[in-house]
């Protein structure tokens, strides 16, 4: 197991031990922070790679702490309690990475745990080819195979995938495809990014009206699986 | 008409043939006179109705004792009477209550013209048949020609008897009218072979009444109008059907009453030429500053005549102005008004000659207009004019300062006069003469102008000291000195009543807004009836309650004075003016005994309140001049209550809204804190798990915990969906996009289930919520899965229909029980013997809210293929995105 240091966030002691817990069984080296002064000593003392945030924090609240730990190129994995789809919206605009909501499940916390450090690792630039099950996006090449078939995108579709597949595993939302693909002046009109998934989808998905590869997150944006 | 325009029904027509169609129908057997067997031919035909199986009772029918009439009346169910006691006598009148409450198809009452005893709800018995009429029940009823209200002048002014019991002429007009006829000797034959009854109080007359040329006038007069009506009824009959008959569209009748007696056979003349012309007609009072004197008995006539003229359905119009004949140039500019009915009274040759003849200044100052001069009748004025001042402290006092004055001056001019000499000495005069017909009035006016001509003619014309004048200018000199009297006190009387009418109409300005600002600033129903009563008191100086209804409790919330209290007859009048919207009591034309007016505050919201006025002496409560004040006062008063009851609504909802906010905000943290421990619990279960426990018990503690934070999301929402709070922010979704991640977020309950998907991707993007979109489906598959067989499939199904898209939820389990499909979605609401499925109820009436707030519709119901059920939401058309954009 790939190892990563990182700072779990969260007034609430039992979710900070059983996170500890799993976190430490897979190999992460763990620290501990109740509050928002506490993590701000932690993260001055040593930088981890990965900040486990709560967003609900006694002293702060946590969508205010998100720029200034983002400044200091630290990956952020929020934590919600909340429903409401606009609050992690924002926190990805403010430079979250990511976001997992309570009550979350261990595997999947893990799951986005690894995709953020993963990211974290690899510098921009160096992932040029990703595999997900038989499909294969080359994004210098500009090609995308399925079981070694070249399968024809249109220029569209094949950005909107490349932005995905980029940041594999990843959620991005709506207004940053949008302004990434069709540009600054359409980044309300979700209907374009709907109707071109649902063209890559009939392109890419074994079977198009149960998508595993490009999954919704309803009211946020899409991300790209790592392993469908 | 050259109009090229299709002819069209008048509106007017219409309506009144619509309100014709749904109240009663009322038949009238008209007679010239009693005896002619009215009452015989109304029970006959309605013994033919009862035959033809018609539900025919009889309220009221007077045999007299007669057997062929009795013999008539056997096969009739008859109403009882209901017995009134009244001074020592029982008078027995037709029970309108029980008529009403047996509500038969149509009933018989005799004696259309009948006055009731005092205390039954109506005076007359045609008020009693128009509420007959408008509880929908036919009526038939009798009448004699003399007591239709327009023809009571005519048929006086020929048998010299003037009846009492008056039928207004609008009844007949809404009635179909049968004669009943019998030619004069036949009838005089009956009345010798005595087969006619004869009220006593017409017996004196008799011998004169039945004369022959009597008979036959008062048989023209009923032919005629039977005539009339049928002609009026066909009339309305073209205007409705637009049959393009002709009518003199253009007249307008105007007649101007006064307070003199005359003005009631003005009113009856103008119904019977605005009859005969078929052209609306107004009664038009002026009121002038001569008003402000007139007896109470002369207001109270006027008010009489001017009720007489709504109810022979004039439009009345009371204005103000500084003479009648300014007045009536203004209104007969107003109206356009072609005829002009107006009364010629019996005045004074001097009373003319000050005043000038209205008919001759209106004949001058209106060419073109049709003017009926209707002599005064033969009651001359009893009482002095109006206009007499009476002869108070204050003018005694006046007259002696008029002498005092002329007396000053003589002795002034007796000091100056052998430097000016004599003949500049009238000069002087005029100044005392002047001076007193300014300040004084007419009447000291012209005292002055006759003293001083004395004064000067005694004191300075030669011969002095004898009212002998020998020089014919002198007479003139004297002459212009009574002259300039009389001149300046008009002219001066006149300013001060301009003065006075302004100064009146200033003054109930000032009150009415004065009585607004009062309302308007408070804000408490018991505070404004209060100040209602107290202010409505002092402005009309009557007494006054203010009467709220809760529900059907009425009571009384202010009076003034406060002791004020009402008899069960007045609480009676009351709640008739809360029922019909319309007054009631003394002064109006329902429970008159009452000595109590009652007037509806009323709005658009309805009654919201009745006041009641009173004056002590129990006389008219309100006179007709004061009446337009009054309604300025109630509409001030209706709109104060109802500035408060929509206040109180508002408030309702404000605390309402509060309340369901509170709850809302609380139970939102309590889910956020919630989640906290739940997460904890999925961890630890998941901690157990990767230990190697038993996986089983480690997937229910997650499956279970999970549903527990559902099961508080639905507790939240449903708070906030009741609470209006619900914020919705539509984006285009993608079906299969929607049902995915749902089907995703509950795989862990739905583990060991087949998932059927069958959305076809080529269907249409909606509008609509995500989150509220995604709690949908969620709820929808929990239910499949608590109520689908274990372990069966779940199956979504997308369709393109007609209407929109469809989006079906469907399990294969036992389905819905019978009648259940249209409950399924309340709340609280739980299928039989479901308890074991843990399921709260509040699942589906989320739902339904939440699809409500998006205006999508739900359905449940049973699959027509196999067992199970069938949840269906459809989005409109007008939801949806057309992909081609």
């Amino acid at each position: 197991m790939t190892g990563g240091d990182i700072l779990v966030v969260d007034d609430e002691p039992a979710i900070r031990t059983l996170v500890t817990r799993a976190l430490t069984r897979h190999g992460y080296g763990v620290r501990e922070a109740a509050d928002a002064r506490q993590l701000l000593h932690a993260i001055t003392v040593k930088r981890p790679d990965l900040v486990l945030l709560d967003l609900g924090l006694p002293d702060r609240d946590g969508l205010e702490l998100i720029p200034q730990l983002h400044a200091t190129g630290v990956a952020i994995l929020v934590l919600t309690a909340r429903y409401d789809s606009a609050e992690k919206v924002t926190a990805l605009d403010l430079g979250a990475d990511d976001y997992v909501t309570k009550p979350f499940d261990t595997e999947e916390l893990l799951a986005r745990v690894r995709t953020c450090l993963r990211h974290r690792h690899v510098a921009a630039g160096e992932a040029r080819q990703v595999t997900i099950g038989d499909r294969t996006i080359d994004l210098d090449l500009r090609t995308v195979t399925r079981a070694d078939v070249d399968i024809h995108l249109t220029p569209k579709e094949f950005a909107l995938l490349a932005m995905l597949a980029k940041h594999q595993g990843r959620v991005l939302t709506h207004g940053n495809l949008l302004r990434e693909v069709w540009g600054e002046a359409h980044v309300a009109d979700i209907e374009y990014l709907r109707v071109t998934i649902r063209a890559l989808r009939l392109k890419l998905e074994l079977d198009p009206a149960n998508p595993v590869l490009l999954r919704n997150e309803p009211g946020v944006g899409y991300r790209l699986s790592v392993d469908p | 008409m050259t109009s090229r325009e299709p002819a069209r029904p008048s509106p007017d027509a219409l309506l009144r043939q619509a309100a014709l169609e749904a109240r009663g129908r009322l038949k009238i057997f008209l007679g010239a006179s009693p005896g002619v067997g009215k009452t015989y031919e109304m029970l006959l035909q309605g013994a033919a109705r009862l035959n033809d199986g018609i539900d025919t009772v009889i309220g009221v029918v007077e045999t007299h004792g007669r057997a062929e009439t009795e013999q008539l009346v056997a096969p009739f169910e008859v109403i009882p009477r209901s017995a009134i006691a009244y001074h020592g006598r029982i008078l027995s009148e037709m029970d309108l209550d029980a008529v009403i409450a047996r509500a038969p198809a149509l009933v018989l009452v005799d004696e259309l013209a009948h006055s009731n005893a005092p205390d039954a709800r109506h005076p007359k018995r045609w008020q009693d048949i128009e509420e007959l009429r408008d509880a929908g029940i036919d009526v038939f009823t009798t009448v004699n020609i003399q007591h239709i209200e327009s023809l009571t002048d005519v048929v006086a002014g020929f048998t010299h008897v003037r009846v009492r019991e008056t039928v207004p002429d609008h009844v007949l007009e809404s009635a179909e009218i049968e004669i009943v006829d019998l030619p004069p000797d036949e009838l005089i034959e009956r009345l010798k072979a005595g087969k006619v009854y004869i009220r006593e109080e017409a017996a004196r007359a008799l011998h004169h009444f039945f004369s022959k040329s009597n008979l036959s006038a008062l048989r023209e007069l009923a032919l005629r109008r039977a005539a009339q009506t049928v002609d009026a009824q066909m009339l309305d009959h073209l205007k409705a059907h637009a049959l393009g008959g002709t009518y003199a569209g253009s007249e307008r009748i105007l007649v101007a009453v006064s307070e003199l007696p005359g003005s009631d056979a003005l009113v009856r003349t103008a119904k019977r030429l605005s009859d005969a012309l078929r052209a609306p007609w107004t009664a038009l009072h002026v009121e002038t500053p001569r008003d402000a004197r007139l007896s109470l008995a002369d207001r109270e006539r006027l008010s009489a005549t001017l009720s007489l003229a709504a109810s022979l359905g004039a439009t009345i119009v009371t204005i103000p102005a500084a003479s009648v004949i300014e007045g009536m140039r203004d209104q007969l500019a107003a109206m356009h008004a072609t005829q002009v009915v107006i009364g010629k009274s019996q005045r004074s040759w001097w009373f003319e000659l000050r005043h000038g003849s209205v008919v001759d200044r209106l004949v001058r100052a209106s060419p073109g207009l049709a003017i009926h001069v209707i002599p005064a009748a033969g009651e001359v004025r009893a009482a002095k004019p109006a206009v007499t001042q009476p002869l108070d402290w204050a003018s005694w006092g006046s007259y002696a300062i008029t002498i005092a004055a002329v007396a000053a001056l003589t002795l002034v001019a007796l000091l100056l006069n052998p430097w000016i000499g004599y003949q500049s000495i009238d000069l002087l005069y005029l100044l005392p003469v002047v001076a007193c017909a300014s300040t004084l009035g007419l009447r000291p006016g012209i005292l002055a102008g006759v003293l001083a001509g004395l004064a000067y003619n005694w004191f300075f014309l030669p011969p002095i000291h004898t009212f002998t004048i020998y020089d014919p200018q002198n007479v003139i000199t004297v002459a212009v000195l009574i002259g300039v009297g009389v001149l300046v006190s008009q002219l001066a009387g006149r300013v001060r009543a301009q003065a006075l009418l302004g100064g009146r109409s200033a003054r109930e300005n000032a009150a009415i807004a004065g009585f607004a600002k009062t309302l308007g600033a408070l804000s408490d129903e018991a505070e404004t009836a209060h100040a209602i009563c107290a202010e409505v008191s002092r402005i009309l100086e009557v007494d006054t309650v203010l009467l709220l209804r809760d529900g059907r409790t009425t009571r009384l919330v202010a009076a003034c004075p406060p002791e004020n209290r009402l008899s069960a007859i007045e609480n009676a009048a009351v709640d008739w003016v809360f029922d019909r919207g319309e007054p009631a009591g003394r002064g109006t034309g329902t429970l008159t005994s009452s000595e109590w007016q009652f007037r509806p505050l009323a709005t658009a919201l309805g009654v919201l309140a009745v006041l009641g006025v009173a004056r002590g002496d129990s006389s008219e409560p309100v006179p007709a001049d004061r009446m337009l004040l009054l309604m300025s006062l109630i509409d001030q008063a209706a709109l104060a209550h109802e500035r408060l009851r929509l206040e109180a609504e508002m408030r309702d909802v404000a605390s309402i809204r509060e309340r369901d906010d509170l709850r809302a905000t609380l139970l939102s943290s309590i889910g956020h804190d919630l989640r906290t421990p739940l997460t904890a619990i999925g961890a630890a279960a998941d901690a157990l798990a990767e230990d190697g426990r038993d996986a089983v018990l480690v997937a229910t503690i997650r499956d279970q915990a999970q549903r527990l934070a559902r099961f508080f999301d639905d507790l939240i929402e449903i708070t906030r969906i009741e609470a209006g709070a619900l914020a919705i922010r539509t984006e285009p979704i993608d079906l299969t996009d929607a049902v995915a991640s749902a089907v995703h977020d509950m795989r862990i309950a739905l583990t060991g289930r087949a998932i059927e998907l069958d959305v076809p991707p080529n269907l249409p993007l909606v509008r609509a919520d995500p989150r509220l979109l995604g709690h949908i489906l969620i709820n929808l598959l929990d239910n499949a899965a608590k109520f689908g067989a274990a372990g069966s499939a779940i199956r979504f199904e997308g369709r393109r229909v007609p209407d929109g898209v469809t989006l079906a939820v469907i399990d294969y389990g036992p389905g819905l029980p019978p009648g259940m499909e249209l409950r399924a979605f309340d709340r609280f609401h739980r299928l039989k013997g479901s308890d074991r499925t843990g399921g709260t109820g509040l699942g589906l009436a989320i739902v339904k809210g939440f699809a409500q707030a998006m205006h999508l519709s739900v359905s449940a119901m049973n699959r027509a293929d196999a067992s199970g059920a069938h949840f269906s939401i459809l989005f409109p058309a007008a939801l949806l995105i057309d992909e081609a954009a």
